[in-house]
This record gives C-alpha cells, sequence and structure tokens, in this order.
C-alpha cells in the first residue's frame, strides 16, 4: 500500500501510505501560514533584544530599552502624587475638618477620593450607596449613634465602634433576657413600652407594667424620653429607623439578647488623610449634621 | 480491515498483565484497608474505604473473569473497552455540563442554591467539580475511548497488555470518583485542575504509566510500516501529561493516613510550576489530544485524505516545541519575574502558527467534499469545532501580550475564552467522534436519528454564542471599569459595582450553559436508541426519497 497516486478531487499527490483507509496529500505548507511563522519568530527575537529576556547564569538579559515593571508601578505612582500635591498639601494643612466644604475646589476632590475609598472599604456592609442593611446602619438618613457632626464621624473612622483600638467607642446594649434581668413577660412588656414610644398602637396595660422597669434599666442610656444619647451611642427609640429591625419579635430579640455591632477601626489601614475625606464624604450622604 | 486478517499474538499478553492486575489490587486493598483501620482524618478514612470497597470488587472481577474461562481472541480488536470509554464519557460529559449550569446560575443568582450548612453545595467546591468532570472526566474518556480504538484500526494490531486496558478505563474512572467525591468533602491541594490530593495523584500516576504502555506497546506490534499521525498526537499527549502531572504533584504527605499534603515548591516558583502545568494540560490533553482525534475522525467521515503530510509534520513539531513554553502567560504582571513573562508571551505569539496548522489541516481535508457539510450534521459539527479551534487558538495569543492581558487577566474575558475552546473545539470533536464510534462499535449502519443530530448541532451552537458572546461583553467591561479613574486619578467604580454591571451577562451564560446541556442529552438519547439498534425509518425513507444521501 505504499504507491502514490493522484487524488481526483484535487489533482494532488499523496504520499502512498494508507491507514484503516486514510490517505494523506502531499500538499506543501501553505506559504502565507510559513510566512506568519516566520513573522512571530523573527518578532519574539526582536522583542527579546528590546525587553527583559533570556536567564544566564546569574541574572538576566536586561533588554537594551531597560524595562522594568517595578520601576514602571514606583513611577507611576509617584507621578500621581505629584499630580495631586497642591490637594494633598491643602488637605493636611486645613485647620478644622469644618473648612473644607467651604473650598468648592478642595470639596471635589475630597469627595472624590472619599467616593473611591467608599466603595471599597465601606460599602460592603453599608451598601454601595450607604444605604444600610440589617445591623448595618444606613448613612444616608439623618439618624446617628454616635452623632453626625464632620468630627464625630471622623472620631468613628478612626477609632471605630467596640473595635479593637484603645480609644474605641464603646457601649453595650445588654442581654437584658439571658442575663436574667427581665424574665419572657417582662420583655413583652418592655417590647410594648418600645412600640408606644415609637408612636404605634400598643397594649396600654403591658406600657403600664413596663414604664417602671425602663425608668430603672433604659433611661441611663435611652433617656426619659426614649430620644437616645448620641454620646453613648444610644439609639433614637422614638423614631421609625431601626438598626435591628422595629418588628415585635426583632424588639424582643434585641432585648433579650442584647446588641454589640462593630465597626472597625481605620487608623491602621488608611491615613488621616484618607479618613477626613471619608468623613466628609459620609457627610455629604444626605445625613450629616 | 477484518480481524481475521491479522496474525495471531496470543504469547505476549498471557500472564503479565493478570500478575500486574492483581498486584494492583492487593496493593491498594492492603493500603485502603490499613488507612480505614488507623486514619484519625476522617475524609481520607472515607476515601480509604471508597478504595478498599473498588479493590474489593476489583478482586472479584477477576475472580470471576478467571472462573468463566473466557479468553480474549487475539486476533480480534479490543473493542469492549472503548464501549465502555464511550458510555463513561456521555455520562460524565452530562455530569459535568449539569454542574457548569448549576455554577453559572450560583453565579446568576446567588441566594439561588444557597445553604450555609451544606458546605458540599457551595460554588467553592463545585466549581472544581465542574472544571474537572468535564475536562479529565468527559475529555479523558473520550481521549481514552478514542485512542483506544485509533490506535488499534490505524495499527492493526489488538491492543498491548491483554486486560490492562481495562485496568486503565477502571483505574481512571476510579481516580474520577475519588477526585470528585474529595472536591465535595473539601480536599484539596489548591492547584487549579490539579486539586486532588496525593494518593490520588499516586494513584492517577499509576494508571496513567500503564495507559503508555498500553498505548505504546500497541504501537510497537502495529502492523503498517508507518505511525499515523494521530497516533503522534496520542503519544505526545500521553507522555507529556504524565510529565506534568508527576513533577507538579511532588508533595509531602503529612502521613500515610493524612489527606494532606505540601507542595515541593514554594512561592512564585510554585506558582510558575503550577501555571506551566497549566497551561499544557491545555496544551497537550486539551489540544494534542484532541487533534489526534479530529486527524482520524474528519478524514474518515470526510472520506478524504488528510490535506497535508507536510504540514502535519511541521506543525506537530512546532507545536510541542513552543508550547511548553508558554505557561509564564498565566502569571503576566506578577511576582514571577519580567523576563519569564517576556518568554511566556514571545512564546505563545510563536504558538499562533503551529496552532494555526491543525486547523488547515483539519478545514481543508474537506477539499473535493465540501458538500457534505450541508447533509451530515456529524462532519459539520467536526468542522465548527475546527472553526472554534482557529478561533481560541487565535484568542489565546492575543490575549498573552501583555498589554492584551493587563486587560483581560481576572476577568470573565478568560473564562469565555476558555469556553470558546472547551465547548466549541473539546466538545464538539468529542460529540463528533461520538456520534461516528457508537454506529461503529455497535455495528449499526446508521445513527439512530441524523434529524437529533442537526437539533443537537443547532441548540448547542446557539448555546455556546450566547456563552461566549456574553463573556466577552461582560469580561471587557469588567476590565475596563476596573481600570477607569476619575480626574484626580481615583478608582471610578468599586468592586461591588463591577459585579452587579455583569450579572444580566451571567444571566445569559447560564442560558447557553443550559442549551449546551439540553443538546448533550439529545445526543445521548440518539446514541442509546442508535446502540439498541433502533432507525427512525421515516427519515431515512424521505432522505432517500429526496436523494440527498452523500455516499457512506
Amino acid at each position: 500500500m505504499s504507491d502514490k497516486e493522484i487524488d481526483q478531487p484535487t489533482g494532488v499527490e499523496t504520499t502512498g501510505h494508507e491507514w484503516d483507509g486514510i490517505k494523506e496529500l502531499n500538499n506543501p505548507l501553505p506559504r502565507w501560514w510559513l510566512i506568519i511563522l516566520w513573522i512571530s519568530i523573527v518578532w519574539s527575537v526582536v522583542y527579546w533584544i528590546l525587553m527583559p529576556s533570556w536567564p544566564g547564569i546569574s541574572g538576566h538579559f536586561a533588554g537594551i530599552r531597560g524595562h522594568s515593571d517595578r520601576e514602571n508601578v514606583a513611577i507611576a505612582i509617584s507621578a500621581l502624587e505629584t499630580e495631586r500635591s497642591a490637594q494633598m498639601q491643602q488637605l493636611k494643612s486645613v485647620s478644622s475638618i469644618n473648612d473644607i466644604e467651604s473650598d468648592p475646589q478642595l470639596l471635589q476632590f475630597v469627595l472624590e477620593a472619599g467616593e473611591s475609598m467608599f466603595g471599597d472599604n465601606c460599602a460592603t456592609c453599608h451598601g454601595a450607596g450607604g444605604q444600610g442593611f440589617k445591623g448595618y446602619p444606613a448613612l444616608v438618613d439623618d439618624a446617628w449613634l454616635w452623632g453626625g457632626t464632620l468630627d464625630n464621624i471622623s472620631k468613628t473612622l478612626h477609632h471605630g465602634i467596640r473595635s479593637t483600638h484603645p480609644e474605641s467607642r464603646l457601649s453595650v446594649m445588654q442581654a437584658y433576657g439571658e442575663l436574667g434581668v427581665f424574665n419572657g413577660d417582662q420583655i413583652n412588656d418592655m417590647v410594648e413600652y418600645v412600640v408606644n414610644l415609637s408612636g404605634r398602637d400598643a397594649n396600654a396595660d403591658a406600657v403600664a407594667r413596663a414604664t417602671p422597669l425602663y425608668q430603672q434599666q433604659c433611661v441611663s442610656c435611652h433617656g426619659v424620653d426614649g430620644t437616645g444619647d448620641q454620646t453613648q451611642g444610644a439609639p433614637n427609640l422614638t423614631d421609625a429607623i431601626w438598626l435591628y429591625g422595629g418588628e415585635r419579635s426583632e424588639i424582643y430579640e434585641t432585648i433579650k439578647n442584647g446588641r454589640e455591632g462593630v465597626m472597625p477601626h481605620w487608623t491602621d489601614r488608611l491615613t488621616d488623610e484618607q479618613i477626613t475625606a471619608l468623613a466628609v464624604y459620609v457627610h455629604s450622604l444626605g445625613g450629616g449634621e | 480491515m477484518s480481524g481475521t486478517q491479522m496474525q495471531s499474538q496470543a504469547s505476549t499478553d498471557l500472564g503479565g498483565d493478570r500478575m500486574f492486575v492483581w498486584g494492583m489490587l492487593i496493593i491498594l486493598a492492603f493500603w485502603s484497608l490499613f488507612t480505614v483501620a488507623r486514619s484519625a482524618d476522617p475524609l481520607m478514612g472515607a476515601h480509604a474505604a471508597l478504595f478498599l470497597g473498588a479493590s474489593v470488587i476489583g478482586i472479584f472481577a477477576m475472580i470471576a473473569h478467571r472462573t468463566s474461562g473466557y479468553v480474549a481472541e487475539s486476533d480480534s480488536y479490543e473493542m469492549g473497552v472503548v464501549k465502555a470509554g464511550v458510555f463513561a464519557s456521555v455520562f460524565w460529559g452530562i455530569a459535568g455540563f449539569l454542574v457548569g449550569v448549576i455554577i453559572a446560575g450560583q453565579l446568576a443568582f446567588p441566594n439561588l442554591l444557597y445553604f450555609p450548612e451544606l458546605p458540599w453545595t457551595s460554588f467553592g467546591r463545585l466549581r472544581p467539580l465542574h472544571t474537572s468532570a468535564v475536562i479529565f472526566a468527559f475529555g479523558g474518556n473520550v481521549l481514552i475511548a478514542t485512542s483506544f480504538y485509533v490506535v488499534q484500526r490505524t495499527s492493526r494490531a489488538r491492543l498491548w497488555g491483554g486486560l490492562t486496558p481495562w485496568f486503565v478505563f477502571w483505574g481512571y474512572n476510579l481516580f474520577i470518583v475519588i477526585a470528585a467525591t474529595g472536591y465535595l468533602m473539601g480536599i484539596t491541594q489548591s492547584k487549579e485542575y490539579a486539586e486532588p490530593e496525593w494518593y490520588a495523584d499516586l494513584w492517577l500516576t499509576i494508571v496513567w504509566v500503564a495507559y503508555l504502555f498500553v498505548f505504546l506497546g500497541t504501537l510497537l506490534k502495529r502492523k503498517e510500516p508507518h505511525i499515523y499521525v494521530a497516533n503522534w498526537f496520542y503519544l505526545a499527549f500521553i507522555v507529556t501529561i504524565a510529565m506534568l502531572h508527576i513533577v507538579n504533584n511532588l508533595a509531602v504527605p503529612v502521613s500515610l493516613t493524612s489527606s494532606k499534603s505540601y507542595s515541593l515548591f514554594a512561592g512564585v516558583q510554585d506558582a510558575l510550576t503550577q501555571w506551566w502545568y497549566g497551561h499544557n494540560a491545555v496544551g497537550f490533553f486539551l489540544t494534542a489530544g484532541f487533534l489526534a482525534i479530529m486527524y482520524y475522525f474528519i478524514p474518515k467521515k470526510a472520506e478524504r485524505p488528510v490535506y497535508s503530510y507536510r504540514l502535519s509534520i511541521v506543525h506537530f513539531w512546532s507545536l510541542i516545541f513552543i508550547y511548553i513554553w508558554a505557561g509564564p502567560h498565566h502569571l503576566h504582571y506578577t511576582a514571577l519575574p519580567e523576563w519569564a513573562q517576556t518568554l511566556g508571551m514571545t512564546f505563545s505569539i510563536m504558538l499562533w502558527m503551529p496552532s494555526w496548522g491543525g486547523m488547515i489541516n483539519g478545514l481543508m481535508t474537506l477539499s473535493g467534499a465540501w458538500d457534505k457539510l450541508r447533509t451530515d450534521p456529524v462532519l459539520r459539527m467536526m468542522v465548527v469545532s475546527v472553526a472554534f479551534y482557529g478561533m481560541s487558538t487565535f484568542e489565546g495569543p492575543l490575549m498573552s501580550i501583555r498589554a492584551v492581558n493587563s486587560l483581560s487577566h481576572y476577568t470573565d474575558w478568560t473564562i469565555g475564552h476558555v469556553h470558546s475552546g472547551a465547548l466549541g473545539w473539546v466538545g464538539y470533536i468529542s460529540f463528533g467522534a461520538l456520534y461516528c464510534l457508537v454506529p461503529w462499535l455497535w455495528k449499526r449502519k446508521e445513527l439512530y436519528s441524523r434529524q437529533l443530530v442537526e437539533w443537537h448541532f443547532w441548540i448547542s451552537t446557539l448555546g455556546i454564542l450566547l456563552y461566549i458572546t456574553s463573556m466577552w461583553v461582560s469580561g471587557i467591561m469588567q476590565g475596563m471599569m476596573w481600570r477607569a479613574y476619575n480626574e484626580f486619578g481615583f478608582l471610578e467604580y468599586s468592586f461591588v459595582e463591577t459585579v452587579e454591571a455583569m450579572n444580566p451577562y451571567y444571566i445569559i451564560r447560564m442560558l447557553g450553559g443550559v442549551l449546551f446541556l439540553i443538546g448533550a442529552f439529545i445526543m445521548a438519547y440518539n446514541l442509546w436508541r442508535t446502540a439498541r439498534g433502533d432507525v427512525r425509518e421515516k427519515e431515512y425513507v424521505r432522505d432517500a426519497n429526496i436523494a440527498a444521501i452523500p455516499a457512506e
């Protein structure tokens, strides 16, 4: 079976081999194919000469262009720093964070910086637009646990809440049920009291029963009228905003098990200027005091 | 070529193969018994029990084989193992595509299949299950089945090694089960496409070396003067995968009864070894292996000679020489030294034409038979497969260019690229081969239904196009969003905004996957009816009336 023959449809000679009925034509390499193959080889050799390429015994050929990714990154970063240096200098030298909002150009820079950092550091918990989730406060409304002034927001960002920072903001919503301070009935009464505080219909008898309990246990943080206290991070119970939900079952759970949400401190990850920018951005989201 | 024309070669096939299989089964049984008894690691205990069960079944099968007194006809082809491989291919293919659809659904709708109390349902465990099921379980069984078929037919010799081919088939599928259950239980060495732990790797090494011996042994006793080109590619695939598998999996187990091991390499060396492996798994498993399928099944189905013998030689050697250097392009702009990135990129560029050599040979083999594309959907499927091969082997070098890679890397563009190769090239050439093999192996004149092949072809093609176009758009968009800066050089978008933007494309991708899966179900049904010997008479009667059937 090694007879060369001419293939009828194409008029090309076969190689004379045959396997299980399969033959091979003796076509030459396509010219365009060969040309592009050679071009890609020549191009590669030129590229090797220009760029860091073949290794030797110690080190490698650096290429005649002296190209280096690491150097280029360093150059690009310092170029960016130079470009921003005027605004950065201004931001560093600003005497009070409150002065930033009165300088429109600086404000624009700070808001863009803040928005960028918010997306990659804060949005995970507080939502892309700062809308918040259950357990993670909304930043777009005017209800603030620890205060919504620029200074307050900046302090919260620096030190965190119940964080590992020594100057962290600290407060405790105790687990009144778990600790045995209130029994189940008392918690149910307390729930009615809180519902009543927020201006909804509640069982009047239960509210009456709960009133002395509220005076003993809750007043010190949430206040006589239930409007809370920002110096202690105690939420206002008279509005319609609920960090952990305002349904009776949710309020029950909060009183029974307590709440101790954590916000990390950012001094280890962000510079003072970055935190300032973030504070101004958060302040601008809608509810800044 | 019928069996009677072959000479008897009984003497060389007796004895040794059975001793080998018995030896392996006994070693496996002892090791797994020891591990079941001693292991403090419940995951390892579960795997050892699986190994123990498999070895006990194997021992019973060997006893049954012996007492049955069955003696293989040494002058005929060994086609039973090929049939088993066809069955396994279809089974694992559907399993792998199904898991792919599930994880595509998880990406599009994160809450849809979210069961925190069932860790094995999480994306992180199902993803390697999908990749290994399609590449190694589906692709691997297709390669084993077709290589056993092709090497016999083109060598005019029965498979070497008596029972060894069966050992290869069952051993390989045991490895698949070990790997798959391991992923679900959370056993992984965290190397992409090489996730199975050390004991599974050792088992695969034994199986793979046996595979190499079967293949080489058959080639050595061939009755043809030359080795057919498909067999060069199969051999390159088997030899290189053995080398890649062994080097990348060099590791020190914590103990003989622990499922955990530590890689021999650390840091960037480990990363480079991994991508040398990963890239060449693509090169030698998914490219060379399936080119071998193309080199047999396309000329056979088209009944035309291979376009150019010279091209096959030049592109074979250039492909295997250049492919092995291209791995570093997976590590652009990382801790990998820049000179290594340069070499990875330039070798990838030089790889373009050697890859296209296979495409030219595949497509041009149709010269003088282009009309068959209209009437033969199986041939059309294989030709479209070669077209996808050409597209993705152009896209690959393009994406290896550092400037392009800085946009494409880590984005869905990579996923789209992989799937144009996997669904288009590997999937379609495999489906084509299966559609050819089933009538040949079960000695049927025709497929049960050619119409169903048409349905399979068009539904899957639509699925592939939805998949890759959505991933192009989503990937390029993702890359552009990552690098978008505002006027002061701050990032324009946060990560979560890019994820949100990709969501519609994730849904389109999932739909593409669903279509591809439906196509595979149609194929399975058609192949099953074909193997049973059914024929959709009216279809063929009608075709005969139209007189459009090409000479078969």
